[in-house]
């Protein structure tokens, strides 16, 4: 089984949710047009990355009835599609979120469980921290979706191997910085190492959708790729412009590698509760 | 020793600081630039990174004298001006300082330089509005971290693409993108007065500096780790000691809260907001 992947790296408006939404719906026609089954968008692709006090004005819900996502949930009969944005839940906590959509339904929400507040980082003070890492089945199989800083930690990506995600969807609106001699920056580099690393010990597919633009002095540096499960990079995208960029996931790769490799097989699920047991229960 | 390369890929540089220049002055329905071209590398490379990033005829290069400056700065300052092919202008700035000092007679030196660099300020302002065009900062890394300036004169700018380049990558990107060898190998001067050089009022070098201000700032060392990696210990107190002193001028001034929302603290938004 083929799955057709296609990764938008935008720019975005900050604080605009309506034009960014016309940009979606732009490259979305583009991507149906070349026959894409799925297409992700970057982390809070409708809103913009430094909100700040702009959260509350920005949020929605992913349903039916509101005016933002009603479009996206129309097109995504045609394609699926993974949407950033800023979910407020009925209780008024705003999370960073990424939706997948399919055949006019939300198959599933991902808050992100880890916000950066340290460095040029504050995400902390204006979103909720999500409160679970769950994957989800879609009509190629069982993904999973994680934003920027849950994948700069190990376990988010694991708990998903574990749960059954065979191709990990990562979005980031990521800040360059660390220019040296080098011809990539050090956020760029470190981010390609561990989707690559990812790739390699989970044997299976992963994604990573980043946005470009400047909000401030803020650069995004977008560099898009796709690692199959034998670690190797199948695409990637331009650094700092925008782009749409697409993969042709042959699906069948997951049983020929874990035929020659079988380290989801010999995973110890046991020993890891056990001593996270040991671990966590120590004064 | 400890090794410390402060290399930079200038292709990588020049490509994100064009398109900082691009996004943030047209995002906000500008299309063009004001330089203040004084003859030095610093707005040497503002206004090459601006002609780049905008075409030179969407850059207005500003030469402003003051009766004292040095010929070279005028002579280096057009070298680039023909170089670029950028639009330019030259405002002598003697006649609107002179009226002051002569109320005050007893000024400094200090108090000159100031006033120079803030008339120089005024000038590029009123440009900014006849040409429409954005004041593009020439401030960089490690004169704002040393405070070496001085506050809403030569500080002052709608953006600053290269405050985040000490001195000796100003230097190497200067040299990748072309900018005439007398301005990159000349020695840095304000050109306040004649004969003045910043490495003479400071007390060290640019390249001394900016290798410490390295270890301080991007990797975070401690001053003891920084004498631990050879630097000389009073050399890194007093580095130290300016980059606190003066960390007032890199801010907006504080507002006194009283109020449950208060511009600064918890009335917070990017510049860009909406754009």
């Amino acid at each position: 089984m083929k799955l057709q992947l296609a990764l938008a790296q935008i720019n975005t408006k900050l604080g605009d949710v309506q034009a960014n939404l016309d940009k979606h719906l732009s490259l979305i026609d583009e991507a149906r047009q070349q026959k894409t089954d799925l297409l992700v968008f970057p982390e809070l692709s409708l809103t913009g990355y430094v909100l700040q006090d702009l959260v509350s004005f920005v949020a929605h819900r992913p349903t039916d009835d509101d005016p933002i996502f009603k479009p996206l949930l129309q097109a995504s009969h045609d394609l699926d599609l993974v949407i950033g944005f800023v979910d407020e839940d009925s209780r008024h906590r705003f999370f960073i979120a990424s939706a997948y959509l399919s055949g006019g339904k939300v198959l599933h929400v991902h808050h992100k469980v880890y916000l950066p507040t340290y460095g040029l980082f504050d995400e902390g003070r204006f979103f909720a921290w999500g409160d679970s890492v769950r994957a989800f089945d879609t009509r190629f199989g069982r993904m999973g979706m994680l934003i920027c800083e849950d994948f700069w930690h190990a376990s988010p990506p694991y708990l998903l191997w574990l749960d059954g995600a065979d191709i990990l969807l990562f979005s980031s609106a990521s800040p360059g910085r660390g220019l040296g001699d080098n011809e990539k920056l050090e956020s760029a580099r470190w981010v390609e190492r561990i989707n690559m690393a990812y790739a390699s010990m989970f044997t299976c597919f992963v994604a990573h959708a980043n946005r470009v633009g400047y909000e401030d002095g803020l650069h995004f540096w977008g560099g898009t790729t796709v690692f199959d499960p034998n670690g190797e990079e199948l695409v990637h995208g331009p650094y700092n412009e925008e782009a749409l960029t697409y993969a042709e996931l042959d699906l069948n790769q997951l049983r020929r590698t874990r035929a020659r490799l079988p380290l989801l097989r010999d995973e110890r699920t046991g020993l890891v509760r056990s001593e996270l047991d040991r671990i966590l229960s120590r004064d | 020793m400890t090794d410390i390369d402060l290399t930079i890929n200038t292709d990588l540089a020049c490509q994100i600081l064009t398109g900082f220049i691009k996004s943030e002055i047209t995002r906000v329905g500008f299309l063009r630039a004001v330089v203040g071209l004084s003859g030095g590398i610093d707005s040497a490379l503002s206004c090459v990174l601006a002609a780049q990033a905008l075409g030179p005829e969407n850059v207005l290069a500003v030469r402003m004298p003051y009766k004292s400056s040095s010929r070279d700065s005028l002579d280096h300052a057009q070298l680039l001006i023909d170089q670029l092919g950028v639009q330019s202008k030259t405002i002598e700035i003697t006649d609107m300082v002179e009226p002051l000092i002569r109320l005050e007679p007893e000024m400094s030196k200090v108090r000159k330089g100031n006033l120079m660099a803030r008339a120089r300020m005024i000038v590029l302002y009123d440009q900014s509005e006849a040409f429409k065009g954005l004041v593009v900062g020439t401030s960089n890394k490690t004169e704002i971290l040393l405070g070496y300036s001085t506050m809403f004169g030569d500080s002052a700018s709608a953006i600053n693409p290269i405050g985040d380049l000490y001195k000796t990558q100003v230097r190497q990107l200067s040299r990748a993108l072309n900018v005439p060898a007398p301005i990159v190998d000349k020695s840095p001067s304000a050109d306040l007065w004649a004969g003045q050089t910043d490495e003479s009022e400071l007390g060290f070098t640019y390249e001394e500096a900016d290798r410490l201000l390295y270890l301080l700032i991007d990797q975070r060392y401690m001053p003891q780790e920084a004498v631990e990696a050879g630097f000389d210990e009073k050399f890194v107190n007093g580095v130290v000691a300016r980059v606190r002193r003066f960390q007032f001028k890199r801010m907006l001034p504080p507002i006194a809260k009283i109020s449950n929302r208060t511009i600064g603290y918890d009335f917070l938004y990017l510049r860009d907001w909406g754009t």
